[in-house]
């Protein structure tokens, strides 16, 4: 008897429409967290809306969300909480909206971060990619506005993008709903573990920040041997950023990440 | 142990950012940048130029330019103004139709016929149910036409054109650029222009926006100001004329109202306010064509639906107690009546009178219901035949039999000029002042919000009055 190798496509992971329920402000007993993160105007919000079934009111104005905005989904059985960050450029500075979203992503411990840009402004949205990227292991990238980009003419190999990143990358149109299925079934898979992320670490550093850098990173590690941002912990304490010195001090930087 | 390598951390740390310089910040920054550069050659591939950017751009050039971006956002202010207002009558007349000349018979001889006592009957269908019923009939079709067509603007991507086009006059007056946002906000709703400070990051001049933004003639004031510019300012003219003269004195009056937002602003950021101006930064999104149905939809349940509800909930116990003043006797008169003749003298310094103020106390809650509890306390007063009774809000069929009931009750051109100028310089409703508080959570900056406007109210309404009765 013979049996036949299945087909690629018979094992490969895809969308199960079945499996999903969008769960609105119902955000009890969830079993991962996911952030949503991303620069102002990338239609963030939009796919906030389009992942929970929410109609959390969307502007084509920067800086519309301020506050975190919650709510959540169901699919395969696994139930996600998905929390709204604050756009931003950086989360390199003092302001209160960079402070909102770079203290969810390091202390708010979100199982997976979505980080969503925009495709037309690529290059300008990577400013913010590759800074989270030091901070978590597990992001998704949201390719939004796809729709935008093609008018534009702009084509994306997501492929070698994905490469280049070491994270999954999800070409989407919220505003229309295409993409979104792909987008909650690579959620899913980051957050099972199923994708391992490699992300990619800042490499045009002169070297002799690279080498203070390396050198920090290593006694923080000494320290906290668990945490996986240690060489961005390292960027903020040569910043001199109060937050984290005094977190340290106090010791609740410890709480914060265990 | 642990606190000693913590410490030991943090002096390395000091340490090192003495060895790499005061550079590291930029290096970083210019590190990223090199790294997103070399990602994006391999990943992105563009066709020859951007058409759709230059589009953009070329739009850009008109609506911000020196120019034409102060005319432009006139025009579209007007003619937004223009589809509210004119858009509104029908529904609002329909509104108006069933639930107060339907509905509000049919409860009464409901009412009736269970042998409901009169003053119950009164007290919930006369004051609460009409209160409640006016509010709608005036509030929610003005509210549907402007906040979707707001939101439609704002979707298209034209708001931070606005603030970019303000940003100089915000930053003159030691506001915040954004400021233009919440302002342009609260020409709808001064709570909704008040939730919508929380854009701005800075404390100090957050304040200052949720302070000024009862400038920003909002819905409920919008009706009033045209009523009586018809009836008023439009009698003046040659009758050809009286429609242009009188939708030039209502939008005079909002940017008037835009005036003193500044001119308040400037004042705080030089006294309590004090501080530097914040820079931001403010990214020109592209323009965006919106999806217009699911705009529509979104906006009037997320805006019009909640500012409604929550104007029902302070508009209810507001009629409640109209109809209660104007029925409970001390004497041979209604505390209303009370409270009228000793308002009077006091009220005829600032060019108004005893009727307009104790509207304005007892309107607190909602806006739209000033004008007809004017026309209701004048009835009460003057005697004069015509409405529906002690305690009763009503509003004419005719701004012309309006306009008769008023000047039987004493009013003049300078009455009319001076119940605009109150109608925008005066305490905010009480869902706005709610919202303040809740925004702010200070009782001390809740309460010179709401007075502030009042007093500068008072002053100008004072200053009008005698300079007019000098000179006219």
């Amino acid at each position: 008897m013979e049996v036949k190798p299945k087909s690629a496509c018979e094992s490969c992971a895809h969308f199960n429409e079945a499996g999903l329920k969008k769960l609105g402000v119902n955000t009890t007993a969830y079993d991962h967290v996911i952030a949503l993160a991303g620069n102002p105007n990338t239609g963030k919000s939009t796919v906030f809306n389009a992942l929970t079934g929410l109609r959390q009111h969307t502007g084509n104005w920067p800086g519309k969300t301020v506050t975190r905005a919650e709510g959540g989904f169901e699919y395969n059985k696994e139930k996600y909480k998905l929390v709204d960050l604050p756009g931003t450029y950086s989360l390199l500075s003092t302001s209160e909206d960079e402070e909102v979203a770079r203290n969810f992503i390091l202390f708010g411990r979100p199982t997976v971060t979505v980080i969503v840009v925009d495709a037309s402004r690529l290059e300008r949205n990577l400013n913010l990619v590759l800074q989270i990227l030091e901070i978590t292991d597990r992001a998704v990238l949201c390719l939004n506005l796809m729709d935008e980009a093609k008018r534009n003419k702009i084509e994306i190999d997501t492929r070698s993008l994905a490469r280049d990143l070491g994270i999954p990358v999800v070409p989407t149109s919220a505003r229309f709903n295409e993409g979104i299925p792909e987008l909650i079934q690579t959620i899913s898979e980051v957050a099972s573990g199923a994708i391992v992320c490699r992300p990619h670490r800042i490499k045009n550093i002169p070297k002799n920040i690279e080498n203070a850098v390396e050198e920090l990173s290593e006694e923080i590690k000494k320290e906290y041997p668990d945490i996986p941002n240690s060489r961005w912990i390292a960027f903020r304490l040569l910043e001199g950023d109060q937050h984290i010195i005094e977190l340290l001090k106090s010791g609740e930087f410890e709480e914060y990440i265990s | 142990m642990k606190q000693k390598n913590i410490d030991n951390i943090i002096a390395l740390s000091n340490d090192l950012r003495w060895q790499i310089g005061d550079e590291f910040h930029d290096n970083l920054a210019e590190g990223i940048y090199a790294d997103a550069a070399e990602i994006v050659k391999g990943a992105v591939h563009k066709e020859n130029g951007n058409k759709r950017l230059r589009l953009d751009a070329k739009i850009d050039k008109i609506v911000t330019s020196k120019v034409w971006g102060f005319p432009l956002m006139f025009l579209i202010l007007a003619f937004v103004l223009w589809l509210t207002i004119i858009g509104a009558n029908y529904p609002s007349a329909m509104l108006a139709e069933l639930l107060l000349n339907t509905v509000h018979p049919a409860l009464k001889s409901f009412a009736s016929s269970v042998g409901m006592p009169w003053w119950l009957d009164g007290f919930l269908i006369d004051g609460v149910y009409l209160a409640v019923a006016w509010v709608i009939a005036v509030m929610l079709p003005p509210m549907a036409i402007f906040f979707p067509l707001f939101t439609l603007l704002e979707d298209f991507g034209y708001l931070p054109r606005i603030a970019f086009n303000l940003d100089h006059l915000f930053k003159l007056s030691g506001a915040h650029g954004k400021q233009a946002l919440t302002m342009s906000m609260g020409f709808g709703c001064n709570a909704a222009g008040v939730v919508a400070t929380r854009i701005i990051d800075s404390p100090r001049e957050r304040l200052i926006a949720i302070i000024t933004n009862n400038f920003s003639l909002c819905n409920g004031r919008w009706p009033t100001q045209i009523l009586i510019a018809t009836i008023f300012i439009g009698a003046v003219v040659p009758s050809s004329m009286s429609g242009i003269a009188s939708l030039g004195a209502v939008i005079g009056v909002a940017v008037l109202g835009i005036c003193f937002m500044f001119l308040t602003s400037w004042a705080l950021s030089k006294t309590v306010l004090k501080g530097e101006v914040s820079t931001f930064n403010l990214e020109l999104p592209p323009y965006r064509p919106p999806r217009f149905w699911k705009t529509i939809y979104t906006s009037i349940i997320d805006r019009t639906l909640i500012v409604l509800w929550r104007a029902i909930v302070f508009a209810a116990p507001a009629g409640a107690v109209i109809w209660l003043i104007s029925n409970i006797h001390i004497g041979d008169l209604s505390i209303a009546a009370w409270m009228i003749d000793s308002f009077d003298g006091f009220a005829f310094l600032f060019g108004l009178n005893g009727v307009i103020l104790v509207a304005y106390i007892v309107a607190i809650p909602a806006n739209e219901i000033v004008i007809p509890t004017i026309l209701m306390l004048t009835v009460l007063v003057t005697g004069i035949s015509g409405g529906e009774g002690a305690g009763v809000m009503f509003e004419l069929e005719s701004a012309s039999a309006t306009g008769d009931i008023l000047r039987a009750g004493g009013w003049t051109l300078l009455t009319a000029v001076n119940l605009m100028l109150f109608s925008l310089l005066h305490n905010p409703c009480s869902t706005t002042i709610y919202t303040i508080y809740k925004e702010t959570k200070s009782t001390k900056w809740t309460v010179i919000a709401s007075i502030l406007p009042v007093i500068m109210g008072f002053v100008v309404t004072f200053l009008v009055a005698q300079i007019w009765r000098l000179f006219l």
